[in-house]
C-alpha cells in the first residue's frame, strides 16, 4: 500500500493544479457513509451539540470588567444568522482580515473587557459553534471588499505554494486528485461548510486552522501558531473558493 | 458543568411506545491508550446508564471502554401516564449525572 | 536521496503512529469466552436480532450502532437483555442493555469503538430463556490524514 500512496503522491507532483468550478464543488459531507452523515443530519447524535449547549450558556453569561453578556449586546443568537459565511472578515482595529474566532475574541478584550479565550479551548469552541450553527443552509458569502484583496492573494499563494519535506502543495491533493482515494479515504475538495467540526478522529470539536494544522503536519511543513495571519488568509482563500456552497456547522467528519 | 442532552416526544398516546435519545459529554477514556510519555493513560468512562419512569426502572445499560467519546443511547419506552423521567449516568472517579425530563401522556 | 524515499519513509512512520493508542488486542477466543459467560449452558439460535452498522467505516473512533429485536414485548413474551461484543478490541465486552416489557420495542441505538476491522456480535435473551443473535463484519479503513499524538 505504501509503494501505491507513493505512487499517488509522485503523480500529483507532475500535474498543474485548476480551481474547481462552481457546479462541480462537493461538500466533504458527501464522501462520507450514510450512518456518519445521519450523525451529522441528528442534532441529538451529533455530538458538536454540547458544545452549542454551552455556547448558549456563555453567551447569556456576563462577563469581564464590563460585566457584559453576548446578549446584552446582540440579543438572541439567532441574530447572528448569516454572520460565519461572512467570515474571515477586515477589521478596522486589526488593519487585516480577522476569523470568527479572533471577532469573538475582540467582543470579550474591547467589549466585555475580558481576557481573549485560547484558541481551541472549550469556550471559544462553543461561542463559535452557536454563531455557526445559526448560519445553517445559508449560501457562503465571502464579503466584496476591496481592503481584502492582497489577503486573498496570499492565500491563493499559499493554497497553491508547495511547502513541506513532502513537498506537495494544498491544490496538489484537493484539486488535482479530488475524489481520488488516499488509502481508505476520499480526497476532499476541502470546502470549509462546516466548521467548527467534530471530526471522529479528535473525538472533539476542532477549529478550521486545527484542521489545516492537521493537513500541514501531513505535509510534512511547520504549521504556523494558531490565529497567525497565514492561516486567516488561508481561511480566507478557502470560503472565496467555496462560495456560494451551502453552510452546515457544526458538521461531523470522520 | 456536565452537559447532557435528552430528547424525547413532548405529548405521548397512552399504550405508545416512544423514543428517548440521550447524548451525554463524556471522554470515555479506554485506559488501553498511551499518552504522550509512553505511559498508560488511566481509565475514564461511564460504567453506568439509568433511567427511570415515575420511578420504576425501564432501562439500564452497562457500557465498557468500547463506547465512543460522548456517548449517545437511544432506547424506547410504553406511555404509561404522565409524569417523570429520570437520567443517571455514573462512571470511574465518581462521575455521576442525574437529569429529569417530563413526559405528557395523553 | 530519493525523493520518493523520504516520503515511503514518512508514510511508514505514520502507520507506527495510528498503532501506538491501543497495544492490547482481545484474543478471538476472549468473545467465545465472554458470549459464554452470558449464555450458561443455553443454546445460541440465529435469527430474531437485526444488527444495523455500516459494513465499511472510515473512523473507528465513533461508529453508529443499533440493534432491534424481534419481540411483542409483553409481559408473557419479552426481550430481557441485549449484550453486544466485539472481537479485537482490547476487551470483548461492548454493551449490555436491560429492558422489559415496559420497553415496548426492543430496539437501541449508540456508537461504538473499532480498534480494527473485525466481527460484531448481538445477543438478545427472551423471556424465556432462549437467546438469539446476529453477527456482522465490519471493516474499519485506515485514516490517511492523522493528527501527531502532541497538540
Amino acid at each position: 500500500m505504501n509503494r501505491r500512496l507513493g505512487a499517488l503522491l509522485l503523480l500529483m507532483a507532475t500535474q498543474a493544479s485548476a480551481e474547481i468550478p462552481e457546479a462541480e464543488r462537493r461538500s466533504g459531507y458527501h464522501d462520507m457513509g450514510a450512518s456518519v452523515q445521519a450523525m451529522q443530519d441528528d442534532d441529538m447524535a451529533n455530538p458538536a451539540m454540547l458544545w452549542v449547549l454551552d455556547g448558549e450558556k456563555l453567551w447569556a453569561q456576563r462577563q469581564g470588567a464590563a460585566g457584559r453578556s453576548c446578549a446584552d449586546c446582540h440579543g438572541e443568537p439567532s441574530r447572528m444568522t448569516g454572520v460565519a459565511v461572512r467570515y474571515p472578515a477586515f477589521s478596522e482595529s486589526a488593519s487585516r482580515p480577522i476569523s470568527l474566532d479572533q471577532r469573538i475574541n475582540q467582543c470579550r478584550t474591547e467589549q466585555q473587557k475580558a481576557p481573549a479565550f485560547d484558541y481551541e479551548s472549550r469556550e471559544l469552541l462553543s461561542l463559535s459553534a452557536l454563531v455557526a450553527m445559526q448560519s445553517r443552509e445559508h449560501k457562503i458569502a465571502p464579503p466584496d471588499d476591496p481592503r481584502l484583496r492582497t489577503f486573498l492573494e496570499a492565500g491563493a499563494a499559499t493554497f497553491n505554494r508547495r511547502q513541506g519535506q513532502l513537498n506537495l502543495s494544498c491544490a496538489q491533493c484537493h484539486e488535482d486528485n479530488r475524489g481520488k482515494r488516499l488509502a481508505g479515504a476520499t480526497i476532499p475538495q476541502a470546502h470549509p461548510t462546516g466548521y467548527p467540526i467534530y471530526r471522529l478522529e479528535w473525538q472533539s470539536l476542532g477549529s478550521l486552522q486545527r484542521r489545516l494544522r492537521n493537513c500541514l503536519i501531513g505535509m510534512r511543513a511547520e504549521p504556523y501558531a494558531y490565529g497567525a495571519p497565514d492561516y486567516v488568509a488561508l481561511e480566507l482563500y478557502l470560503m472565496k473558493r467555496a462560495a456560494g456552497m451551502p453552510f452546515e456547522a457544526p458538521g461531523v467528519r470522520p | 458543568m456536565t452537559n447532557a442532552l435528552i430528547r424525547l416526544p413532548r405529548s405521548v398516546k397512552r399504550g405508545e411506545a416512544f423514543e428517548i435519545k440521550t447524548l451525554i459529554q463524556h471522554p470515555m477514556e479506554t485506559g488501553f491508550r498511551a499518552g504522550t510519555n509512553g505511559t498508560t493513560i488511566p481509565r475514564d468512562i461511564i460504567e453506568e446508564f439509568l433511567c427511570t419512569y415515575n420511578g420504576v426502572e425501564i432501562f439500564r445499560m452497562k457500557l465498557s471502554s468500547a463506547i465512543a467519546a460522548n456517548p449517545y443511547i437511544s432506547f424506547h419506552t410504553v406511555a404509561t401516564e404522565s409524569g417523570t423521567l429520570f437520567f443517571r449516568w455514573t462512571g470511574d472517579n465518581g462521575f455521576k449525572v442525574e437529569e429529569t425530563a417530563r413526559i405528557a401522556v395523553a | 536521496m530519493d525523493p520518493s524515499l523520504t516520503r515511503r519513509r514518512f508514510l511508514a512512520g505514520a502507520a507506527i503512529v495510528t498503532l501506538l493508542p491501543l497495544p492490547v488486542e482481545a484474543a478471538p477466543d476472549d468473545l467465545a469466552k465472554a458470549i459464554k459467560e452470558v449464555l450458561g449452558s443455553a443454546k445460541l439460535n440465529t435469527g430474531k436480532v437485526t444488527l444495523d452498522i455500516a459494513p465499511l467505516v472510515e473512523n473507528g473512533n465513533t461508529v453508529p450502532m443499533k440493534v432491534s429485536v424481534e419481540s411483542p414485548m409483553t409481559a408473557k413474551d419479552h426481550v430481557k437483555a441485549i449484550h453486544v461484543f466485539n472481537e479485537k478490541n482490547p476487551q470483548p465486552y461492548v454493551l449490555n442493555a436491560v429492558l422489559g416489557p415496559r420497553a415496548g420495542r426492543a430496539s437501541i441505538a449508540t456508537h461504538i469503538k473499532l480498534r480494527e476491522s473485525q466481527k460484531i456480535v448481538a445477543i438478545a435473551e427472551l423471556s424465556d430463556g432462549s437467546f438469539w443473535s446476529a453477527g456482522t463484519e465490519v471493516i474499519v479503513t485506515i485514516a490517511a490524514c492523522v493528527e501527531d499524538l502532541m497538540q
